[in-house]
Formats: structure tokens, C-alpha cells, sequence
């Protein structure tokens, strides 16, 4: 069991180390690029009052050092700093949207993963017949295509055309579970489209190489059903991979909503994010961004972390 | 019909293949294959690779593996035609009347459960035995099969035993449902001779036992001998041969058959030892970095030109190591190496070109050891160009002089490795290393990754070369029969330490010491009784100690 | 040698995308912000084979521009993304030891943050130009070029056929030349034309969120987030990229697993 914990404590400690990182270079890349950064955020014509006033708010003339480990302090103990546009408190802003966001998400992820494991499933069992074909063939249609074009696509269909739901997707707490989920059905369809072509095609792998193994054939040659097999000898191998698929492709999830959002004007953080991009409010961008990198590495060390507990050579050492 | 258990009439098998940039097309490999097979017997089904001898093995479970379909032909197990059986009658064959043992365990025992579990699911799942009670018969069995603590083994993981543990294991679950016929598929082939001949005795002993039937299937006749009652030579999913064991092996009719009994009986005379050898191992002792665990002891041996030393040892005994101490692949912690009158720089960069030309090496895999790029003109003139600054039509005329020493010709000179079969794979790397005209040649395993037929036309060629162009080998193996054909002397490695070294006759000779004797006496011989002779002689030894 | 017919396919739509692309002033009807209606949004009709845009230009026209403005960054990224990669990957491989860790290190650092954030992080402080694009663009796709490129010679370097030209005393020179890079070429190929599709759809989308190509110059992003407001009274002109970014991104598919295909059968297809 010690070298599973010490796995187990490591691969968090990595994490953690990444996160780390991860913050400097979001705060060292939105520093050392060329140009003076008031600059750039005024434009040419601005008065050389109002970029004092605006280095003075960045705190430019602070060493960088004791700049970001202000910044990380902030972080800390939950105060991601001030937007320079509207002047409030990024925290509050986000709070809200980072649950519109989540919310978004976790609607897509309910709908996605079990269906795109139950069709990479059936990809496998009829494999090189037509089902097979025919869902690889969607894949590759839909991977081809940028989200924010399947979303006007099915805006275009589903919407206009066919008036089943909104494209505008304005959700507030006094709104209904039920009419929440209206609102949003689109967003929700087009994020599960983009997210299942990619997780079915990595399930339809994962699972596909474990039902390659010996031990299937072994199982099979005891004459146990199909569905003994699949629930005894390859679920069990199965586990690691599917889940480090799921958290790939939900990390995916994560940058899709960005863009989503943008596309339905979802009040979620992607929105948020994009808006003050081109408001150049570097300290919101800096916040999201760092959000987004932590929900992404988070994924990841879950991903790792399942496969880690799940693998009995570490958890029965010899 | 109902007295026999197994069998088999004009069993037609088709595969699909995939030829990159062709369609997709289905192709026979096996032709019309007919045998039976009596309550208790052993019938060895035998052939080189390609012979479709596995694939007939699953037939009689009804089982194709990966695009093999079944085309043709009958199968009858317990008086029914098992092709025209439907899936709930395969079910219960499989795994209830019949059952298989893989060539490896390792790859064939879900490594996420327990071996107790894997070994009694068929026999619980059939019905056959309640839990407990399978669980106490396969107790039994791993007893019988000579698995240490057979009480708590199976609660142990696959990665938690040893290979030749873990294929004992797999006959253990063969056998655990009591069934009427076992498919045994290459179960030894993976494991060293030493280990190979318990886990044989085992299953052999496991068969008369039980009396159960069985199917044994190999490319090694010699191994085959010692467990079946009839014999049947595939050869490219034809019938050559069939009949009694005794018959094959003592008056094999067709040529093929004769050609398997006689492998690996190349006779060669050892050669005197000249007074100045050409490479010196000297207090050789190494480590891999990182570890701190001496691979290699104090190793010391000679070699003289124009003659063979074989390395002989198991996995583990270190003789793949020392080739690569030699060629300068990993620097020695102790020792030197005297090579054609000079020392050896330890390391390959501190060597000169001329070092490198006169030391060559052919690798075991000659699939990964020639560059899938080039063709054989060019894997064979580089080293021409190289060493030589040949060109031009002068090049090529040397090329096509070393493509037929190596008796293949100037057709191949712009085919690509892929292109080859096995055998001519390895001789392209033969001539390549022979391009260099080097005074000594380092051979790692050249023959295990082929079929014996081809092997032999492989050494054989070796000494041929040796005549004519007076280069030492350094013959590097596991395998005994092939120290035997080919060398003049032998040096016995185990667990990094030489244990035994001399001219060939010498240390073939008796008294020997324990582990040369066990190494010995564990490589099968073509004879029948062979394995209950080397057994009883064992029992009566460690009865006298 | 036979071409198969998907191949074929692929291969002639990749090649018309790119001459249109490269002639795109001589094939185009009107110029690329020319207004050449009152009305806006107009139907297709044989003046104006895809109709008009939002300002009423002609939609056609500003597919093609738009076309050769994607096709261009695109490319342009690629090949940096290629060649930053592949050599820095190659080189990670060979020399080993310290140097690999760093690279490979930092490599995945970059990667632990989604592509996209990263960018937009990046051009929340840059001046959003065409070289600046492209540079982030190619730098951030770098890392997966690292990758791809670092393993495969990784595998290829520990291969027989390397060690035997070591131990006959080639140079650094031959054997990454001679001996990993024709191995390593199919993989590689096959991967730039995943990673040009992926940088089309990153272009556009980048464009669509307005931190991309900015106006008047078209581009396939672009000309969604100009027409984007027609959607919604039915107007389908903000569609026609989805089908041109499909069609080119499906028919580079097609051709790189042509290539894949075509460079492994070389090698035989035993095993």
C-alpha cells in the first residue's frame, strides 16, 4: 500500500508544482511581451496622464517579483484582484458565471460521456460494419468543423427554422430547473455533439485494446457469455483508460464553453474571458485563465490519479 | 464416431487479410486437414511458423482467432459436429470439454483479479464443481503441477509469480473443469530449458494423471516426442505427415519430416587453439548505470581466429551484456579487452575506425537490425563505402559477390528488408558485417527468432564463411544444440559468472559442475523416453545426496 | 502507382482550395470589400452566385479572400509549428540526458494550459496582427509537434539499425539523416496535415471571437462573426465557411492518410 500512497502523493504534489508554474507563466506572459503594456491597452492616441494613471492601477513600477507574489496572495486567500474596466471585484463577477458555466458544462458532460461510451461500445462490438462506419464517419464530419459553426448550424435549423428552442440563452435564478434546461438545449446539443466525436473515438480505441487482449480470448475460450466477458474481464481493464479518455475529452469540454457561450451570449466565464480580452483587462483575463489552466490540470490528475488506484501491480506489489 | 473424442475431417480454414494498397481478400491456410484423436491419447500437431498448427488447435474449440473463419470440413467432439453447433452448446464445449493453454500465461491471465478466481470460473461457470469444491481441486492441481504453497497461491496476482509458476498456473485452469481434451499451444516455448522441463514433466504427468486428452502443439519435434502418442507434421496448412510417435521419429517417411528429425545435427570437429587469440577478455566486470548490481563478475575468456567461442546461458546469465561491453556499448567498471593485438578502448567513442571495421556484429531480430528505408544494395554497400571508399560499378561488383556468398544473388540487390523472408533477413546481415572484412564477428542469438529448418541453413552458412574468409565468431545463445553445430569452445555463463570454460569437447565431457550439468541435461533430445529418463536420473541423484 | 479514389479526392480539392487561394484576385468576381449592393443580405443570384453580406459585398468574393487569408496563416503557422517542433524534438532525442528533461519539461508546462486560453491570454497584451497570429499560433501547436516528433525518434533511435551504425562509426549527421528521419517522415507527414486542419479551425476561431483577423480583411471566421446577425431571420450566409472549412479539413484528412498509408506499405505489411 506505501508505494501506492507515495504514487498517489506525488502525482498530487505534481499538481500542485504545475499549478504553481502555471500561475507564473499566465502572470509572466501577460508581462514580459514586448511593448508597454498601457500602452498597448490605451492605444497611440491616449494622454500621457491617463497612462501614468493606468501604469500607476498595474502597478508597473513595482518590481515584477513582488508584483505576482501580490498577486498570488490575493489568489490565496480568494481575492483574484480588481477589474480595470469596471473597477469591482473580479471574484464577485466570476463567482456567478463560473456557476452558469459549471452548470452548462455539467449538463453537456451528463448527456456526453454515457452516450459516448455506449456508442463506443457499439462501435466495437459491430466493429467494421456499418454501424461502426457510420459513427465514424459523424465523428469525422463533426471534428471537422469548428463549434461555433455547429452551433450556428443547429441555431440556423433547430431554432429558426424549426422553433423548438431559444438562441439566446439569458438563464436567471427565478427560472425552473425545467426551463433552464430549455433555454440552454442548444448549447447543451452542440457541446455534446463537439465532445462525443472525440471521447467516442478514444473510447472506441481504449476499449478496443483491451478487448484485443489475451485474457478476452482466454475468457472467451471458458465459454462464458459475451456479457460475463465484458463485465468480469474487460470492465475491470477498462476502467483506467475510459476515465482518462472521460477527463481528456472534459478538459475539451472546458475550452469549448468558451466559445459556446460567446456564440449563445451564455452569462458564463468563456464570455466573460473573451470580452475582456478585447478590453485588454488583463487582470480578469489573468483570473479566468488560471481557472480554466486549473479545472484542466485538475482533469488531468484525476485522470491519472483513477489510473494510479486502479492498477494491480500497485495496488498488490509483489 | 462415439468411441472417438476428437474428430477432425477436411477442416478448411480461411483467413482475410490486409496487403497495404490492395483491397482487403480472404486466402486459405489451412488445405484439408484430417486426424482423430482417442479418450486419454496425445496427439502432437507439429510445424514451423505459418503452418497453421495454432489455428486448428482453436478449430476444435470452434474458435477462430482475429479474421479466421472456419470454411470447411467437420469437427466432431463427443459424437457431434461441432460447426453446426449452436451458441449455447460452444459455450458449454468451451471451457467444459475443452479447454487451452496459451504459449503466454503472462498475456493470457486478466492481471486484475486474483489467479484462484481465473483458474475455477470455467468449472463454476459450467457447473461443473461448486466453488469450494473447485477451489480444493485446483489446490490439488497446483500441488500436482509443483507450484510452491499450492494452498495460497491463487490468492496471489498473475504479476506476483514467475513465468514458468504462472504457465503451470494456466494447466492448472485447463484442467480444473475436468475436461475430455486440452489444447496445449506452445506452452513451454517462452520459458529457458531449465524451467521448460519441470513445467513439461508437470503437464505430462498432470495428462497421464487425469487421463485426459490432448492436443500438443509446437515447432519443437524434440519437445513433442516426449508427450504425445501420435504426431502430425503441418506444413503451410498441409498434412505431411502423420502416424504413431514412434514411427515419425524413428522412420519419418516423407522428406519434410526427415528434415525436421535431422535438425540440429550439423556435426563439427573443434579446432586446435593457435598460440595468439584474436580477442582477450580480461577481469571484465559491469554494471548498467543507475544500478548498483554487478551484471557481469570478473569475466574472462578468449576467442582464436578464425574459430567459434559460443557464450551459452539462460535469461539473466549476463551474455548479451557482455557482447555489449565489447563493442564499446557500455563501458566496463573492471578489465580490458585485448582485441587483435591491441587494447580495446573502453568506450565506442575512444575506438578507431579500424577497430570498429574488424569487430561486427549481427543482431537477433534481422527485421529491426536493417534499416527499412534502404535496400540491400545499399544496408550492404554502406559499409563497402564506408570503410573502403568503394564506388560506382566497383561497389556494386562487391556487393553482388557477397549476395551470393551468402547464396542469394544480384536479384535481391534492390528489394527492401520487407520484402524478405526470415532467413534472408538474416543473411543480408551477414554479408553486411562480412563487408567489413573484419577479423571477428560478434553473433547475438542469430538463429532463436527463426524456424529450425532455416536456422540450420543459417549456421550452416556461418561455417561455410568461416573457411572461407577466417573470421572468428563470438556466438552468443540460449540454445545448446546450436553451441553443439558450431563452436570450437564454450564458455557456460550463469548469473553474470562464468561457470565453465574450454575447448567444446572439454566441457561437453563429464565431471561437470551442477549448473552445466542441470543446462545440460535439460535441452529435449530427439528420443523417446527422453524426458522420463532425465527425470528418473534426477530423482535417483538427489536420492543419493 | 494507384492513387485510390478517396485519395483522389482529397488530393483535388486540397489542390483547389489552394490555387484559389494563391490566385484569389484573378478568380474572384469582385474585390474583397468592394460594396457592390444597396441591398444587404440578398439572395443568391447569377450576379452574385452566394449573394451579399451584412454591408452588401458580395459573399462570394469574400469566401475567396477570406479563404486565402485562413489558408495562408494557417500555413504559415504550420510550417513554423513543424519546424520549431520537429527539430527541437529530434535534437531532445539524440542528445538526451539533461537537455530532453528541460525541453521536454517545459513542454509540459505549456501544455498543462488549454491552447486556446493560452492564447487568449497572449493576445489580451499583444497587438492582434497577422505575424503576431501566427507566431502564437505556431509556438503553442510547437509543443504537440515536440511530442509526436521527440517519441518517434525516441523509438526509432533505440531501433538495431541505429546501434549498427553506431558501432560502424557513423557521424550525428548520418544517422539523424540517413537512419531516423526517412522512418520518422510518414508519422510526421501525417501529423502537418492534422495540425493545418487544426490550425484552420484555431484561425477561426479566433477570428469568430474577434481576436483574430480583424476587418475589413476577410477571413473564414471573420465572415461567420459579420453574418452571424442573419442567423436568426434565417439568413443562412454566415453557414458557407462551415461548409468550406468541412470540405478542406475532410479532403487534407483524406490525403494524409493516403500518405500514411502509402509511406508504411514501403515497409511491407508483415506483422
Amino acid at each position: 500500500m506505501s508505494l501506492l500512497l507515495k504514487l498517489l502523493a506525488q502525482r498530487i504534489a505534481l499538481g500542485l508544482l504545475l499549478l504553481f508554474l502555471v500561475s507564473i507563466l499566465i502572470f509572466a506572459g501577460t508581462l514580459i511581451l514586448p511593448g508597454d503594456v498601457a500602452q498597448q491597452i490605451l492605444g497611440q492616441s491616449a494622454t500621457p496622464e491617463a497612462l501614468a494613471n493606468l501604469r500607476e492601477e498595474l502597478g508597473v513600477n513595482d518590481p515584477p517579483v513582488q508584483r505576482y507574489f501580490d498577486w498570488l496572495g490575493g489568489l490565496v486567500q480568494g481575492d483574484l484582484g480588481t477589474s480595470l474596466t469596471s473597477g469591482k471585484a473580479i471574484t464577485e463577477s466570476i463567482g456567478r458565471r463560473l456557476g452558469n458555466t459549471l452548470f452548462l458544462a455539467f449538463w453537456a458532460a451528463i448527456i456526453a460521456v454515457p452516450l459516448a461510451i455506449l456508442l463506443g461500445l457499439l462501435a466495437v462490438r459491430y466493429r467494421e460494419r456499418w454501424p461502426d462506419k457510420m459513427i465514424s464517419a459523424v465523428t469525422l464530419a463533426s471534428i471537422s468543423v469548428p463549434e461555433f459553426l455547429i452551433a450556428y448550424v443547429a441555431i440556423f435549423f433547430i431554432s429558426v427554422r424549426l422553433r423548438w428552442a431559444p438562441s439566446v440563452t439569458t438563464i436567471n435564478d427565478s427560472m425552473s430547473l425545467g426551463e433552464k434546461l430549455h433555454t440552454i438545449s442548444i448549447p447543451i446539443a452542440v457541446l455534446t455533439l463537439v465532445v462525443l466525436a472525440h471521447m467516442m473515438r478514444m473510447t472506441r480505441a481504449a476499449i478496443l485494446n483491451v478487448m484485443q487482449s489475451a485474457y478476452i480470448e482466454t475468457a472467451e475460450l471458458k465459454g462464458l457469455r459475451m456479457f460475463t466477458i465484458i463485465w468480469k474481464h474487460a470492465f475491470p481493464n477498462s476502467i483506467a483508460p475510459v476515465v482518462n479518455v472521460v477527463m481528456l475529452n472534459l478538459a475539451y469540454l472546458v475550452v469549448g464553453v468558451v466559445v459556446i457561450e460567446v456564440v449563445f451570449t451564455y452569462p458564463g466565464m468563456g464570455q466573460y474571458l473573451v470580452d475582456h480580452v478585447s478590453k485588454r483587462d488583463i487582470p480578469v483575463v489573468q483570473a479566468c485563465g488560471l481557472i480554466f489552466a486549473a479545472v484542466y490540470i485538475g482533469m488531468n490528475m484525476i485522470a491519472d490519479i483513477v489510473s494510479i488506484v486502479t492498477n494491480p501491480r500497485l495496488r498488490h506489489p509483489k | 464416431m462415439s468411441d472417438k473424442l476428437l474428430k477432425v475431417q477436411d477442416l478448411k480454414i480461411g483467413a482475410t487479410v490486409y496487403p497495404p494498397g490492395e483491397k482487403p481478400h480472404d486466402i486459405e491456410i489451412v488445405h484439408g486437414v484430417s486426424f482423430q484423436l482417442e479418450k486419454g491419447k496425445v496427439l502432437g500437431l507439429i510445424g514451423e511458423s505459418g503452418a497453421g498448427k495454432s489455428t486448428i488447435g482453436l478449430a476444435s474449440m470452434a474458435y477462430g482467432r482475429g479474421g479466421v473463419k472456419i470454411t470447411g470440413g467437420e469437427v466432431w467432439v463427443n459424437g457431434r459436429d461441432i460447426l453446426k453447433s449452436g451458441h449455447g452448446d460452444i459455450r458449454s464445449l468451451r471451457g467444459g470439454e475443452v479447454t487451452y493453454v496459451s504459449q503466454s500465461a503472462a498475456a493470457s491471465f486478466n492481471p486484475a483479479k486474483q489467479i484462484m478466481d481465473q483458474v475455477i470460473e470455467a468449472a463454476v461457470v459450467q457447473g461443473k464443481f461448486s466453488k469450494k469444491e473447485a477451489e480444493a481441486r485446483a489446490v490439488e492441481l497446483f500441488r500436482k503441477l509443483g507450484l510452491p504453497d499450492p494452498e495460497n497461491i491463487g490468492n496471489r496476482y498473475p504479476h506476483q509469480v514467475s513465468g514458468g509458476q504462472l504457465q503451470r498456473c494456466m494447466t492448472a485452469l485447463a484442467l480444473c473443469p475436468e475436461p475430455d481434451l486440452v489444447v496445449f499451444d506452445e506452452p513451454t516455448t517462452a520459458l529457458d530449458v531449465t524451467t521448460q522441463i519441470d513445467v513439461l514433466m508437470a503437464i505430462k504427468e498432470a495428462i497421464r494423471d487425469t487421463g485426459v486428452a490432448a492436443l500438443y502443439i509446437t515447432h519443437d519435434l524434440a519437445v513433442v516426442a516426449q508427450v504425445s502418442d501420435d504426431i502430425l507434421v503441418l506444413k503451410m496448412g498441409d498434412m505431411v505427415e502423420y502416424g504413431p510417435v514412434d514411427q515419425i521419429i524413428n522412420d519419418p517417411q516423407e522428406d519434410y519430416t526427415k528434415a525436421l528429425v535431422s535438425v540440429r545435427s550439423i556435426d563439427h570437429q573443434e579446432k586446435e587453439a593457435t598460440p595468439e587469440p584474436v580477442l582477450k577478455v580480461q577481469n571484465i566486470t559491469a554494471r548498467y548505470k543507475g544500478t548498483n548490481f554487478d551484471v557481469l563478475k570478473n569475466i574472462n575468456v578468449e576467442l582464436h581466429p578464425g574459430q567459434t567461442l559460443a557464450v551459452v546461458g539462460e535469461s539473466g546469465s549476463g551474455k548479451s551484456t557482455l557482447a555489449r561491453v565489447i563493442t564499446g556499448l557500455l563501458p566496463p567498471k573492471n578489465g580490458t579487452i585485448h582485441f587483435a593485438g591491441r587494447d580495446l578502448s573502453p568506450d565506442l567513442d575512444g575506438r578507431s575506425r579500424e577497430d570498429l571495421r574488424e569487430l561486427q556484429m549481427i543482431y537477433q531480430m534481422a527485421d529491426v537490425a536493417m534499416n527499412p528505408r534502404q535496400t540491400v544494395g545499399t544496408i550492404i554497400g554502406r559499409p563497402l563505402e564506408f570503410y573502403f571508399g568503394l564506388k560506382g560499378a566497383e561497389k556494386r561488383k562487391r556487393i553482388i559477390e557477397l549476395l551470393d556468398e551468402i547464396e542469394m544473388g544480384e536479384k535481391f540487390i534492390d528489394r527492401y528488408p520487407a520484402e524478405l523472408s526470415g532467413g534472408q533477413k538474416q543473411r543480408v546481415c551477414i554479408a553486411r558485417a562480412l563487408a567489413a572484412k573484419p577479423k571477428m564477428i560478434i553473433c547475438d542469438e542469430v538463429t532463436s527468432a527463426l524456424d529450425p529448418l532455416v536456422a540450420d541453413g543459417i549456421l550452416k552458412l556461418l561455417l561455410d564463411l568461416q573457411k572461407i574468409e577466417d573470421v572468428a565468431y563470438l556466438f552468443i545463445t540460449h540454445d545448446l544444440a546450436t553451441v553443439k553445430a558450431i563452436a570450437d569452445s564454450i564458455s557456460v555463463m550463469y548469473q553474470g559468472e562464468v561457470v565453465r570454460y574450454g575447448g567444446k569437447t572439454d566441457v561437453l565431457s563429464p565431471p561437470f559442475d551442477d549448473y552445466t550439468d542441470l543446462l545440460l541435461s535439460s535441452v529435449p533430445e530427439m528420443k523417446l523416453g527422453w524426458l522420463e529418463d532425465v527425470i528418473a536420473h534426477r530423482k535417483m541423484e538427489s536420492a543419493g545426496n | 502507382m494507384r492513387i485510390p479514389i478517396a485519395a483522389l479526392i482529397g488530393l483535388f480539392f486540397t489542390a483547389l482550395y489552394f490555387l484559389v487561394a494563391i490566385f484569389a484576385p484573378w478568380v474572384a468576381p469582385y474585390g474583397m470589400a468592394e460594396i457592390v449592393s444597396r441591398d444587404v443580405w440578398l439572395p443568391p443570384s447569377s450576379e452574385f452566385l452566394l449573394g451579399t453580406d451584412n454591408l452588401g459585398r458580395d459573399l462570394l468574393s469574400r469566401m475567396i479572400y477570406g479563404g486565402r487569408t485562413t489558408i495562408f496563416i494557417a500555413t504559415a503557422a504550420t510550417i513554423l509549428s513543424f519546424t520549431t517542433g520537429s527539430v527541437l524534438g529530434f535534437l531532445a532525442a539524440v542528445l538526451g540526458g539533461w537537455a530532453d528533461q528541460a525541453m521536454s519539461r517545459f513542454v509540459d508546462l505549456i501544455m498543462s494550459i488549454p491552447s486556446l486560453i493560452f492564447a487568449l491570454v497572449v493576445l489580451s497584451v499583444t497587438p492582434v496582427t497577422v505575424p503576431v497570429l501566427i507566431i502564437v499560433m505556431g509556438l503553442l501547436d510547437s509543443t504537440r509537434v515536440y511530442r509526436l516528433a521527440r517519441a518517434v525518434a525516441v523509438d526509432i533511435n533505440v531501433m538495431d539499425y541505429v546501434e549498427a551504425a553506431k558501432l560502424r562509426g557513423e557521424g550525428r549527421g548520418w544517422i539523424i539523416f540517413r537512419e531516423i528521419l526517412p522512418n520518422a517522415l510518414s508519422p510526421l507527414i501525417a501529423e502537418m496535415g492534422l495540425r493545418f486542419i487544426f490550425m484552420v479551425l484555431f484561425v477561426s476561431t479566433l477570428s469568430f471571437l474577434g481576436l483574430g483577423v480583424q476587418p475589413p480583411q476577410a477571413d473564414w471566421g471573420g465572415i461567420v462573426k459579420e453574418n452571424a446577425d442573419g442567423i436568426v431571420y434565417g439568413i443562412g450566409a454566415a453557414l458557407y465557411p462551415a461548409v468550406a472549412i468541412a470540405t478542406l479539413a475532410i479532403s487534407v484528412n483524406l490525403v494524409a492518410d493516403w500518405i500514411l498509408n502509402r509511406t508504411t506499405s514501403l515497409k511491407g505489411g508483415r506483422g
